[in-house]
Protein backbone atom coordinates (compact mmCIF):
# COMPACT_ATOMS: atom_id res chain seq x y z
CA UNK A 1 0.00 0.00 0.00
CA UNK A 2 1.38 3.40 -0.97
CA UNK A 3 1.28 6.34 1.46
CA UNK A 4 -1.47 7.95 -0.55
CA UNK A 5 -3.54 4.78 -0.29
CA UNK A 6 -2.78 4.47 3.40
CA UNK A 7 -4.12 7.98 3.99
CA UNK A 8 -7.21 7.20 1.89
CA UNK A 9 -7.68 4.04 3.91
CA UNK A 10 -7.43 5.86 7.21
CA UNK A 11 -9.99 8.34 5.94
CA UNK A 12 -12.43 5.55 4.99
CA UNK A 13 -12.03 3.70 8.29
CA UNK A 14 -12.48 6.99 10.16
CA UNK A 15 -15.91 7.71 8.68
CA UNK A 16 -18.12 7.82 11.78
CA UNK A 17 -20.39 4.95 10.73
CA UNK A 18 -17.52 2.71 9.56
CA UNK A 19 -15.73 3.47 12.82
CA UNK A 20 -18.85 2.65 14.86
CA UNK A 21 -18.84 -0.78 13.20
CA UNK A 22 -15.06 -1.14 13.85
CA UNK A 23 -14.21 -1.59 10.17
CA UNK A 24 -10.55 -1.68 9.23
CA UNK A 25 -8.89 -1.39 5.86
CA UNK A 26 -6.82 -4.45 4.95
CA UNK A 27 -5.81 -3.57 1.39
CA UNK A 28 -6.50 -0.87 -1.18
CA UNK A 29 -5.37 0.08 -4.67
CA UNK A 30 -6.33 0.49 -8.33
CA UNK A 31 -10.02 -0.08 -7.89
CA UNK A 32 -9.81 -2.95 -5.39
CA UNK A 33 -10.48 -2.73 -1.64
CA UNK A 34 -10.45 -5.23 1.23
CA UNK A 35 -12.14 -4.20 4.50
CA UNK A 36 -12.84 -6.31 7.59
CA UNK A 37 -15.37 -6.00 10.42
CA UNK A 38 -14.92 -7.93 13.69
CA UNK A 39 -17.80 -9.81 15.33
CA UNK A 40 -19.58 -7.68 17.91
CA UNK A 41 -22.64 -8.61 19.98
CA UNK A 42 -24.15 -5.16 19.34
CA UNK A 43 -24.42 -6.02 15.63
CA UNK A 44 -26.52 -9.15 16.21
CA UNK A 45 -29.73 -9.29 14.18
CA UNK A 46 -31.18 -12.56 15.42
CA UNK A 47 -30.89 -13.02 19.19
CA UNK A 48 -31.81 -16.71 18.91
CA UNK A 49 -28.74 -17.52 16.84
CA UNK A 50 -26.30 -14.66 17.50
CA UNK A 51 -25.90 -14.09 13.76
CA UNK A 52 -24.88 -10.57 12.65
CA UNK A 53 -27.68 -8.48 11.11
CA UNK A 54 -27.77 -8.33 7.30
CA UNK A 55 -27.77 -4.54 7.54
CA UNK A 56 -24.30 -4.59 9.12
CA UNK A 57 -23.04 -6.81 6.29
CA UNK A 58 -24.64 -4.34 3.82
CA UNK A 59 -22.81 -1.49 5.53
CA UNK A 60 -19.51 -3.36 5.20
CA UNK A 61 -20.20 -4.10 1.52
CA UNK A 62 -21.19 -0.48 0.80
CA UNK A 63 -18.07 0.89 2.50
CA UNK A 64 -15.83 -1.60 0.73
CA UNK A 65 -17.35 -0.89 -2.70
CA UNK A 66 -17.09 2.87 -2.10
CA UNK A 67 -13.45 2.51 -1.09
CA UNK A 68 -12.73 0.51 -4.27
CA UNK A 69 -14.28 3.31 -6.37
CA UNK A 70 -12.29 6.00 -4.54
CA UNK A 71 -9.07 4.09 -5.13
CA UNK A 72 -9.68 3.77 -8.88
CA UNK A 73 -7.20 5.89 -10.90
CA UNK A 74 -9.94 7.48 -13.04
CA UNK A 75 -11.93 8.75 -10.04
CA UNK A 76 -10.78 12.20 -8.88
CA UNK A 77 -12.58 12.47 -5.58
CA UNK A 78 -15.28 10.91 -3.50
CA UNK A 79 -18.20 8.75 -4.51
CA UNK A 80 -21.82 8.00 -3.66
CA UNK A 81 -23.84 4.80 -3.98
CA UNK A 82 -26.45 4.81 -6.76
CA UNK A 83 -27.64 1.22 -6.28
CA UNK A 84 -26.48 -1.76 -4.27
CA UNK A 85 -27.81 -5.31 -4.32
CA UNK A 86 -26.76 -7.85 -1.70
CA UNK A 87 -27.33 -11.59 -1.81
CA UNK A 88 -27.11 -13.34 1.54
CA UNK A 89 -25.76 -16.78 0.70
CA UNK A 90 -25.49 -18.16 4.22
CA UNK A 91 -25.42 -16.97 7.83
CA UNK A 92 -22.02 -15.71 9.00
CA UNK A 93 -20.63 -17.83 11.87
CA UNK A 94 -21.22 -16.05 15.20
CA UNK A 95 -17.92 -14.89 16.71
CA UNK A 96 -16.09 -14.66 13.40
CA UNK A 97 -14.69 -11.60 11.62
CA UNK A 98 -16.24 -10.76 8.24
CA UNK A 99 -13.96 -9.61 5.42
CA UNK A 100 -15.23 -8.00 2.22
CA UNK A 101 -13.33 -7.63 -1.04
CA UNK A 102 -14.65 -5.25 -3.71
CA UNK A 103 -13.45 -4.54 -7.21
CA UNK A 104 -14.49 -2.07 -9.90
CA UNK A 105 -15.04 -4.28 -12.94
CA UNK A 106 -15.96 -1.44 -15.26
CA UNK A 107 -15.58 2.33 -14.89
CA UNK A 108 -17.00 4.96 -17.23
CA UNK A 109 -16.65 8.75 -16.99
CA UNK A 110 -19.63 8.93 -14.65
CA UNK A 111 -20.35 5.46 -13.23
CA UNK A 112 -18.32 2.68 -11.60
CA UNK A 113 -19.69 -0.87 -11.65
CA UNK A 114 -18.55 -2.80 -8.60
CA UNK A 115 -18.69 -6.42 -7.44
CA UNK A 116 -17.95 -7.61 -3.92
CA UNK A 117 -17.89 -10.79 -1.84
CA UNK A 118 -17.78 -11.20 1.93
CA UNK A 119 -16.33 -14.14 3.85
CA UNK A 120 -16.12 -15.13 7.49
CA UNK A 121 -13.16 -17.05 8.91
CA UNK A 122 -14.33 -20.37 7.45
CA UNK A 123 -12.50 -21.11 4.22
CA UNK A 124 -14.52 -21.57 1.14
CA UNK A 125 -18.02 -20.35 0.42
CA UNK A 126 -18.74 -16.63 0.75
CA UNK A 127 -21.31 -15.30 3.23
CA UNK A 128 -22.67 -12.68 0.84
CA UNK A 129 -22.12 -11.19 -2.60
CA UNK A 130 -22.91 -7.68 -3.81
CA UNK A 131 -23.15 -5.73 -7.03
CA UNK A 132 -23.51 -1.99 -7.20
CA UNK A 133 -23.19 1.13 -9.28
CA UNK A 134 -21.44 4.17 -7.86
CA UNK A 135 -20.95 7.81 -8.87
CA UNK A 136 -17.56 8.68 -10.40
CA UNK A 137 -16.46 12.23 -9.75
CA UNK A 138 -14.82 13.94 -12.72
CA UNK A 139 -11.33 15.41 -12.78
CA UNK A 140 -11.20 18.90 -11.37
CA UNK B 1 -77.19 -11.34 28.75
CA UNK B 2 -76.46 -11.02 25.10
CA UNK B 3 -74.28 -13.60 23.32
CA UNK B 4 -71.79 -11.04 22.11
CA UNK B 5 -68.71 -10.77 24.38
CA UNK B 6 -67.88 -7.35 25.76
CA UNK B 7 -65.16 -5.63 23.69
CA UNK B 8 -61.81 -5.30 25.45
CA UNK B 9 -60.95 -1.90 26.86
CA UNK B 10 -58.63 0.26 24.77
CA UNK B 11 -55.98 0.06 27.52
CA UNK B 12 -55.91 -3.74 27.38
CA UNK B 13 -55.63 -3.75 23.58
CA UNK B 14 -52.89 -1.10 23.50
CA UNK B 15 -50.92 -2.77 26.25
CA UNK B 16 -50.97 -6.08 24.41
CA UNK B 17 -50.05 -4.64 20.99
CA UNK B 18 -47.42 -2.18 22.21
CA UNK B 19 -45.97 -4.82 24.52
CA UNK B 20 -45.61 -7.29 21.64
CA UNK B 21 -44.03 -4.68 19.36
CA UNK B 22 -41.64 -3.61 22.08
CA UNK B 23 -40.62 -7.22 22.80
CA UNK B 24 -40.01 -7.81 19.08
CA UNK B 25 -37.93 -4.66 18.55
CA UNK B 26 -36.00 -4.52 21.82
CA UNK B 27 -34.84 -8.12 21.40
CA UNK B 28 -32.62 -7.24 18.43
CA UNK B 29 -29.27 -5.71 19.48
CA UNK B 30 -28.53 -4.12 16.08
CA UNK B 31 -31.82 -2.16 16.19
CA UNK B 32 -30.86 -0.76 19.59
CA UNK B 33 -27.35 0.03 18.33
CA UNK B 34 -28.77 2.11 15.45
CA UNK B 35 -31.39 3.71 17.73
CA UNK B 36 -34.33 2.78 15.48
CA UNK B 37 -37.81 3.20 16.98
CA UNK B 38 -41.23 2.09 15.73
CA UNK B 39 -44.42 4.08 15.79
CA UNK B 40 -47.66 2.05 15.60
CA UNK B 41 -51.05 3.17 14.31
CA UNK B 42 -53.32 0.12 14.44
CA UNK B 43 -51.32 -2.49 12.54
CA UNK B 44 -49.36 0.09 10.50
CA UNK B 45 -45.74 0.65 11.49
CA UNK B 46 -43.48 3.61 10.78
CA UNK B 47 -39.80 3.21 11.57
CA UNK B 48 -37.87 6.22 12.83
CA UNK B 49 -34.10 6.60 12.63
CA UNK B 50 -33.19 9.56 14.88
CA UNK B 51 -30.12 11.33 13.52
CA UNK B 52 -26.89 10.72 15.39
CA UNK B 53 -23.27 11.60 14.59
CA UNK B 54 -22.23 7.95 14.35
CA UNK B 55 -24.49 7.46 11.30
CA UNK B 56 -22.44 9.87 9.17
CA UNK B 57 -20.71 8.54 6.07
CA UNK B 58 -19.65 11.79 4.46
CA UNK B 59 -18.26 14.18 7.11
CA UNK B 60 -18.05 17.11 4.67
CA UNK B 61 -21.77 17.30 3.95
CA UNK B 62 -22.73 15.29 7.08
CA UNK B 63 -24.64 12.80 4.93
CA UNK B 64 -25.92 9.55 6.43
CA UNK B 65 -23.76 6.55 5.47
CA UNK B 66 -25.22 4.39 2.68
CA UNK B 67 -24.71 1.40 4.95
CA UNK B 68 -26.74 3.04 7.72
CA UNK B 69 -29.53 3.74 5.21
CA UNK B 70 -29.42 0.14 3.94
CA UNK B 71 -29.53 -1.14 7.53
CA UNK B 72 -32.49 1.11 8.36
CA UNK B 73 -34.42 -0.16 5.31
CA UNK B 74 -33.64 -3.81 6.07
CA UNK B 75 -34.58 -3.49 9.74
CA UNK B 76 -37.88 -1.84 8.74
CA UNK B 77 -38.61 -4.67 6.27
CA UNK B 78 -37.87 -7.48 8.74
CA UNK B 79 -39.84 -5.93 11.61
CA UNK B 80 -42.83 -5.08 9.39
CA UNK B 81 -42.85 -8.63 8.02
CA UNK B 82 -42.52 -10.21 11.48
CA UNK B 83 -45.18 -7.87 12.84
CA UNK B 84 -47.65 -8.94 10.12
CA UNK B 85 -47.63 -12.58 11.22
CA UNK B 86 -47.18 -11.77 14.90
CA UNK B 87 -50.32 -9.61 14.66
CA UNK B 88 -52.49 -12.56 13.60
CA UNK B 89 -51.27 -14.77 16.45
CA UNK B 90 -51.57 -11.91 18.90
CA UNK B 91 -55.15 -11.03 18.00
CA UNK B 92 -56.29 -14.66 17.87
CA UNK B 93 -54.83 -15.27 21.31
CA UNK B 94 -52.37 -17.90 20.03
CA UNK B 95 -49.46 -15.79 21.31
CA UNK B 96 -49.01 -14.56 24.86
CA UNK B 97 -47.02 -11.31 25.12
CA UNK B 98 -45.73 -12.18 28.57
CA UNK B 99 -43.95 -15.19 27.10
CA UNK B 100 -42.07 -13.12 24.48
CA UNK B 101 -38.77 -12.96 26.33
CA UNK B 102 -35.29 -13.63 24.98
CA UNK B 103 -35.71 -17.41 25.32
CA UNK B 104 -39.05 -17.48 23.52
CA UNK B 105 -38.18 -14.92 20.87
CA UNK B 106 -40.10 -15.07 17.67
CA UNK B 107 -38.27 -16.66 14.77
CA UNK B 108 -37.32 -13.84 12.42
CA UNK B 109 -37.42 -14.05 8.60
CA UNK B 110 -34.01 -14.35 6.90
CA UNK B 111 -32.98 -11.98 4.14
CA UNK B 112 -32.38 -13.71 0.79
CA UNK B 113 -31.49 -10.57 -1.16
CA UNK B 114 -31.88 -6.84 -0.72
CA UNK B 115 -31.57 -4.12 -3.37
CA UNK B 116 -31.24 -0.49 -2.31
CA UNK B 117 -31.91 2.44 -4.60
CA UNK B 118 -30.22 5.60 -3.30
CA UNK B 119 -32.26 8.54 -4.55
CA UNK B 120 -30.75 11.50 -2.65
CA UNK B 121 -28.13 11.85 0.05
CA UNK B 122 -29.42 11.32 3.59
CA UNK B 123 -29.38 14.67 5.40
CA UNK B 124 -28.29 15.10 9.04
CA UNK B 125 -31.81 14.82 10.47
CA UNK B 126 -34.31 12.10 11.43
CA UNK B 127 -35.43 9.61 8.78
CA UNK B 128 -38.65 7.63 8.49
CA UNK B 129 -39.53 4.42 6.65
CA UNK B 130 -42.54 2.27 5.90
CA UNK B 131 -42.53 -1.18 4.32
CA UNK B 132 -45.19 -2.84 2.18
CA UNK B 133 -45.48 -6.61 1.92
CA UNK B 134 -46.18 -7.28 -1.75
CA UNK B 135 -46.18 -11.05 -1.44
CA UNK B 136 -46.31 -13.16 1.67
CA UNK B 137 -46.28 -16.86 0.89
CA UNK B 138 -45.50 -19.91 2.97
CA UNK B 139 -41.86 -20.06 1.81
CA UNK B 140 -40.86 -16.50 1.08
CA UNK B 141 -42.04 -12.89 1.07
CA UNK B 142 -41.34 -9.92 -1.18
CA UNK B 143 -41.16 -6.56 0.60
CA UNK B 144 -40.80 -3.00 -0.68
CA UNK B 145 -39.66 -0.24 1.66
CA UNK B 146 -39.50 3.54 1.29
CA UNK B 147 -37.57 6.06 3.37
CA UNK B 148 -37.91 9.83 3.55
CA UNK B 149 -36.86 12.73 5.75
CA UNK B 150 -38.67 16.08 5.62
CA UNK B 151 -41.14 15.35 2.89
CA UNK B 152 -43.08 12.07 2.54
CA UNK B 153 -43.28 12.45 -1.24
CA UNK B 154 -39.51 12.96 -1.63
CA UNK B 155 -37.92 9.60 -0.87
CA UNK B 156 -34.19 9.56 -0.18
CA UNK B 157 -33.96 5.77 -0.54
CA UNK B 158 -36.11 2.79 -1.37
CA UNK B 159 -35.44 -0.95 -1.47
CA UNK B 160 -36.92 -4.29 -2.42
CA UNK B 161 -36.01 -7.48 -0.64
CA UNK B 162 -36.88 -11.16 -0.53
CA UNK B 163 -37.12 -12.97 2.77
CA UNK B 164 -37.26 -16.62 3.76
CA UNK B 165 -40.13 -17.20 6.16
CA UNK B 166 -39.33 -18.97 9.44
CA UNK B 167 -40.35 -22.67 9.55
CA UNK B 168 -42.50 -22.55 12.63
CA UNK B 169 -44.26 -19.40 13.61
CA UNK B 170 -44.59 -18.27 17.20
Amino acid sequence: MSDKMRIAGQFIAALPFSEALNMSLEDLGDGVAVISMPYDSKLVGDPRTGVIHGGAVSALMDTCCGAAVMSHPSNAGGTATIDLRIEYLRAAKPGQKITARAECYHVTRSVAFVRATAQDEEDGSPVATATGSFVVEGKR
Amino acid sequence: MSGRPKPETVQVIKKRRDGALNALVSGVPYINFLGIEFDRRGDELTAILPFSEKLIGNPIIKAIHGGATASFLEVTSIITLSWSYLWEDLESGALDVDKMDSEHMLRLPKTIDFTVDYLRSGLPRDAYARATINRSGRRYASVHVEAWQDNRAKLFAQATGHFLMPHSRG
